[in-house]
């Protein structure tokens, strides 16, 4: 498998990254390197053996259901570029 | 032609948790504007997401009350996408291996059943809350609902007209608050739905789907669901095709209208995320949530029906919530199983109506399940006629300190069941009514029940009615 500069570019709008077109294929050309090791991956033989989520094998430990935070609004707001009554201020988003 | 309707629901139910499904802020309704907003809700760097146990509780036992299968290994991925009230710039959610897969719940609509089938069942977080309004050409965050545990419940597409889809709605809503996982508070978005709708010529491959977000009350669900069904008709009977869009149900003008979106919107590019281990769910942990839930109301539905000989309409209404049921069920235990009938019209009867009247729940409800039995006792034994024992019911409701004994006693409300008391009344009013017995003779029955009538009120209520009745016969006879 390897990808297009139309896919690259796609890519990068989903991920919101501005890249110019030399930028864009310099970026092509290392990602399709990526996706040729991990082809030398794909061929070594794994029927039968369940995929991984995780590279350790172990489970998810779990919390008990207690609240242990405490309100750090005035703090967090102290590094918010922009707050009003409470809120975050972001650009105006559109639905 | 005809056409044929194919609806299928995601259902996100808030979990009734104390903290959030992956950092220890609170979550209680109402708090002000990022108060309840901690690092790792707002996404502050290097902050680790830790697994709330008591969501997945909840997850496991809504698994176990659908006949679901519970995954003994399940993933969490993140949804990605770009949202100011998302601020990870992700949603965790599971994709590839839900906590609850398959499983389903019976509807009824009208007579008729049917098994509305679940796809799956994962756990999520939920986002925070954009406003629009107000802040000078910027939009506001707030964040406190960021993080809230979900649970987003899945159906196949089984449903075929919008009644379907609401009794859908209806029975998971009933279930998801009796084994108490969720408070059900449509107002506050604890329980709100999507619903997927497309439309075919029979035996025709699926029509386009088009997505209805955010209901947030059976009568929108409804109303968005057939005003949907009946545009994409419009449109395919104009020659127009369905295109595949998420449209949003404006409740003002009862239309729908579709999202503004790119068309690579929904490219989520999930993957597996890699702050969380895979939650192993083991066959103990299932057994020991299975032995805390209570009994279901399916379950309770056919024994009321069986055990007390209550119409399956009966059984159904006193299942509708686990309050009632309660009550119902402590009723029947003073009053006695020969009484349950009875019970059952009081409680769904006299005394639903009360409460709604007030507005208060069956836990605060002004007369108990004992004081109740201890009237319908009286009932049963003929102490009490129906009529007057409304009266007692008023007099129990507004008097706390009263038993149905005592209101009965101090009013002189004893029914006489006595002939030889019933009998002079009886030749009293047929004495002053000869022209109903005319009547009567004639072969009038209305006139019967005017002599009736005449009884019980020259008795003041008292009488017995069935020994008038019967005395009433014998005389004209």
């Amino acid at each position: 498998m390897s990808l297009s500069l139309d896919d690259v570019s796609r890519i990068a709008r989903l991920a919101r990254i501005e890249i110019s077109p030399a930028e864009a294929t310099r970026t092509r050309d290392q990602l399709n390197g990526i996706l040729a090791f991990v082809e030398q991956l794909q061929a070594v033989d794994t029927a039968g053996i369940e995929p991984m989520a995780h590279a350790v094998d172990v489970v998810q430990r779990l919390r008990p259901d207690t609240v242990t935070e405490p309100d750090r609004r005035d703090d967090f707001q102290a590094i918010a570029p922009e707050t009003e009554a409470g809120l975050y201020l972001v650009p105006r988003v559109i639905e | 032609m005809s056409w044929e309707v194919v609806i299928g629901l995601e259902t996100h139910a808030q979990l009734q948790t104390r903290s959030k499904i992956f950092s220890g802020a609170a979550i209680a309704f109402g708090a002000a504007p990022n108060r309840q907003a901690c690092a790792v809700d707002i996404a502050l760097p290097g902050v680790l997401p830790v697994l709330n146990r008591e969501a997945v509780v909840c997850a496991i036992k809504f698994g176990l009350a659908v006949g679901a299968n519970i995954a003994p290994r399940s993933i969490f991925a993140r949804k990605n996408y770009f949202y100011p009230d998302l601020p990870k710039g992700y949603q965790i959610s599971q994709f590839e291996t839900p906590v609850v897969s398959g499983g389903g719940l019976t509807i009824r609509v009208g007579d008729a059943e049917k098994f509305v089938h679940l796809t799956r069942a994962h756990l999520e977080e939920d986002a925070g809350k954009s406003l629009h309004e107000d802040f000078h050409g910027k939009t506001g965050i707030d964040l406190n609902r960021a993080g809230t545990p979900l649970l987003e419940i899945v159906t196949e597409p089984d449903m075929c007209s919008s009644a379907e889809a609401v009794a859908y709605a209806k029975a998971l809503h009933a279930l998801v608050t009796w084994i108490g996982i969720c408070d059900g508070n449509m107002q506050e978005g604890s329980f709100r739905c999507d619903a997927n709708v497309s439309v075919r010529r029979p035996g025709a491959p699926l029509g386009t789907r088009r997505e209805v977000k955010n209901l947030n009350s059976f009568r929108f669900l409804q109303q968005a669901i057939d005003y949907e069904i009946q545009w994409q008709i419009n449109e395919i009977e104009e020659g127009r095709k369905i295109h595949q869009a998420t449209v949003l149900f404006d409740p003002d003008t009862g239309e729908t209208r579709t999202m503004r979106s790119k068309e690579d919107a929904h490219d989520y590019r999930y993957f597996p995320d890699p702050d969380l281990l895979p939650l192993e769910i083991t066959a103990a942990w299932i057994d020991e949530v299975r032995s805390g839930l209570p009994e279901l109301p399916q379950a309770m539905q056919q024994r009321l029906a069986s055990d007390y000989a209550l119409s399956p309409y009966d059984a159904a209404t006193l299942t509708a919530t686990r309050e009632i049921a309660g009550y119902f069920e402590a009723v029947v235990a003073t009053a006695g199983a020969t009484n349950a009938k009875l019970c059952a019209n009081w409680v769904m009867g006299e005394l639903v109506a009360r409460l709604n009247r007030d507005e208060l729940e069956f836990s605060a409800s002004p007369v108990s399940a004992a004081r109740l039995a201890g009237m319908i006792l009286r009932i049963a034994d003929g102490t009490l006629s129906s009529k007057l024992a409304k009266e007692v019911f008023e007099a129990l409701w507004t008097d706390t300190a009263t038993s149905a004994d005592s209101v009965i006693e101090a009013r002189g409300l004893r029914q006489v069941s006595d002939a030889a008391a019933i009998e002079p009344i009886i030749d009293a009013v047929l004495a002053a009514n000869a022209k109903s017995v005319e009547e009567f003779r004639a072969g009038k029955d209305k006139a019967f029940n005017a002599l009736v009538g005449q009884v019980m009120k020259a008795s003041k209520g008292k009488a017995n009615p069935q020994q008038v009745h019967d005395l009433l016969r014998k005389k004209l006879r």
